[in-house]
């Protein structure tokens, strides 16, 4: 049996019946790792031994109540899982050991759940291919000259090839939505406080927030429901009643309103691929057949203004963030120089890779004296614009939809180059986070590209009202479903 | 939208952060790029709109002012990644010359 190709739910069927143990379940998966990870890199660290000794007293315990337990799980580099290294991909952080638990952690390890290892990304969750990494890139598994997506990367393909059950990640412009697309697999960035970023390394703190990346949409229900929910530790996360996700999955749709942006269809969007185009039209014929009312007249007028609010709210918040990083407490410590001042731009210019330097650099300029107003005020500004959009296209429908990304995974390398065009990358993304907003990838399809020899997935995105997973899922099932 | 190498060089040091000369041209260009795009929002008269920052309502999440100790694994751990500590506190050079 291939046990590492299971689901959580498949998983969790065969350990209560007891047709198996979670010992053999995370040993089937470092099996794959130890196959694979020559060609992928997903990991950048694996935690063997733990994982292990963790799915022998659950296997002893015997007690398969929920979901998650003895489900090997793997974690993206940037939540904190106390005792191990917790990196964010930066060589400042390249030793550095996590003295707690994140929220999202000590609530899985009440689930009991297994970590088998922490994956990959872009460096502080900052890129879009998983190649600012300072431990080296991922590669896509559907093709290793091709990027993963990011910043999640490492999260999407640990899943897409079987090297574990599912994983978690983090989104604050895209990072869990367009991996996900790109390999192929579920991701969804829950509503701004579903979920507490307590232990998450914060990149931009009014944009963050952590998510499932499973094989399926079901899986991600369950998931979702192991993490979320108010955390005294997390001042932004909300009280509000945590929906029975997974009870609320099954049922028809019959009636439900989808609206189609119609700036997000035009020519005006640059480079995006026809084959996006046509598999995500062809997903909204399938809705229509299940009884869906299709509203193509919804107008999101600020939406082409969210990507460039963007890239200024969040080089700014990143650039606050990433103040704590001077080579005195912890992290990277260059003390060659003759003065404190000296040790804090060597280490902060050693330790930071190009993209950090970068948008340090860009938030840093935003914040100054006398471009205050002109950059960071006038985003947020518009932030409410696209706010009331949104707000104004819900009145007429439950749910949005859009492709994931513009195109299939492009080979690594060809956009590194340029950084704006990397950035493009998140333009169906970037506004469930200006807007705080659930929103779920699922795989839609499969196209050629034009300069390859296989398949590569095409992700449909689904967009849902504050606080309502429970709906973006619903729908997401529906469609998987009819795929499949 | 162009930034000027002073600027950059300026702005470098108030983020405390060693860039090389040639990544201060490399920057000057991607980042006048930057710029460039996100100036796009001038076009927009915002006179009237006020700002969002938070988005789903919640205001002044507040809390008891309770010191609660800090467990004594979790201590050992920060203290353990300082680079360096003298009798449990973390050491670093003088502020003030």
């Amino acid at each position: 049996m291939e046990l590492h190709k299971f689901t959580i739910l498949q998983a969790h069927e065969g350990l209560k019946k007891k047709e198996f143990t979670s010992q053999e379940l995370v040993e089937s998966c470092f099996k794959e790792m130890d196959a694979k990870e020559k060609n992928i890199h997903a990991f950048i660290s694996v935690l063997k031994e733990e994982a292990i000794d963790a799915a022998k007293k659950v296997d002893k315990a015997g007690n398969f109540n929920n979901p998650l337990v003895g489900i090997p799980l793997a974690i993206k580099d940037n939540m904190a899982v106390a005792g191990t290294k917790t990196t964010a991909a930066s060589k400042i952080l390249e030793n550095f050991v996590a003295p707690y638990d994140a929220t999202v952690i000590s609530r899985l390890k009440e689930a009991q759940a297994i970590f088998i290892g922490k994956t990959n990304m872009d460096e502080f969750a900052c890129g879009s291919s998983c190649e600012t990494s300072y431990f080296g890139p991922t590669k896509n598994p559907y093709d290793f000259k091709r990027v993963p997506g990011g910043s999640s990367g490492g999260s999407a393909a640990s899943v897409a090839a079987n090297e574990c059950i599912a994983a978690l990640g983090s989104d604050t412009g895209g990072s869990i939505r367009q991996p996900a697309s790109l390999c192929g697999i579920v991701g969804l960035k829950p509503t701004y406080g579903r979920v507490s970023r307590y232990g998450l390394l914060a990149m931009a703190s009014s944009l963050d927030q952590i998510g499932p990346m499973t094989k399926t949409v079901k899986d991600s229900a369950a998931l979702l429901q192991a993490i979320a929910g108010f955390d005294p530790k997390d001042s932004t996360t909300s009280k509000k009643k945590v929906d029975d996700y997974l009870g609320e999955i099954e049922g028809s749709i019959q009636g439900l309103r989808v609206g189609v942006p119609k700036e997000y269809f035009s020519q005006d969007i640059e480079g995006v691929d026809p084959h996006v185009q046509k598999a995500v039209l062809k997903s909204i014929e399938i809705f229509k057949s299940l009884g869906a009312e299709i509203d193509d007249s919804i107008s999101l007028p600020h939406a082409k203004y969210a990507l460039p609010v963007y890239y200024i709210i969040m080089p700014c918040e990143l650039s606050s963030n990433l103040e704590r990083f001077d080579g005195v407490k912890y992290g990277l410590s260059d003390r060659s120089g003759k003065t404190l001042l000296d040790d804090y731009m060597n280490s902060r210019g050693s330790g930071f890779g190009a993209e950090i330097r970068r948008r340090i650099i860009l938030g840093t300029y935003a914040l100054s004296a006398g471009y205050y107003d002109a950059y960071y005020k006038k985003a947020l500004k518009v932030r409410t614009l696209v706010l009331r959009d949104f707000e104004e296209a819900y009145r007429k429908v439950d749910c949005l939809i859009t492709p994931t990304s513009p195109s299939v995974a492009f080979k690594l390398g060809e956009k590194t180059s340029n950084p704006l065009s990397m950035y493009l990358e998140d333009i169906y993304t970037v506004s469930a986070n200006i807007v705080g907003i659930p929103a779920i990838s699922i795989p839609c399809g499969r196209a050629m590209p034009k300069d390859g020899k296989t398949e590569l997935p095409i992700g449909l995105q689904i967009m849902g009202k504050h606080f309502n997973e429970s709906l973006v899922l619903k729908v997401a099932y529906a469609l998987e479903k009819e795929l499949s | 939208m162009k930034l000027t190498k002073k600027e950059v060089e300026h702005v470098a040091l108030l983020a405390r952060l060693n860039i090389s000369d040639t990544e201060k041209e490399l920057f000057l260009g991607q980042l006048s790029s930057i710029l460039n795009y996100v100036s796009q929002l001038q076009e927009l008269d915002t006179e009237s709109v006020a700002q969002t920052a938070q988005v789903t309502g919640i205001k002044n999440a507040f809390r008891e002012d309770v010191v609660e100790d800090c467990p004594k694994g979790t201590r050992e751990g920060i203290l353990k990644n300082a680079p360096e500590i003298e009798d449990d506190l973390i050491k670093t050079k003088s502020v003030f010359e």
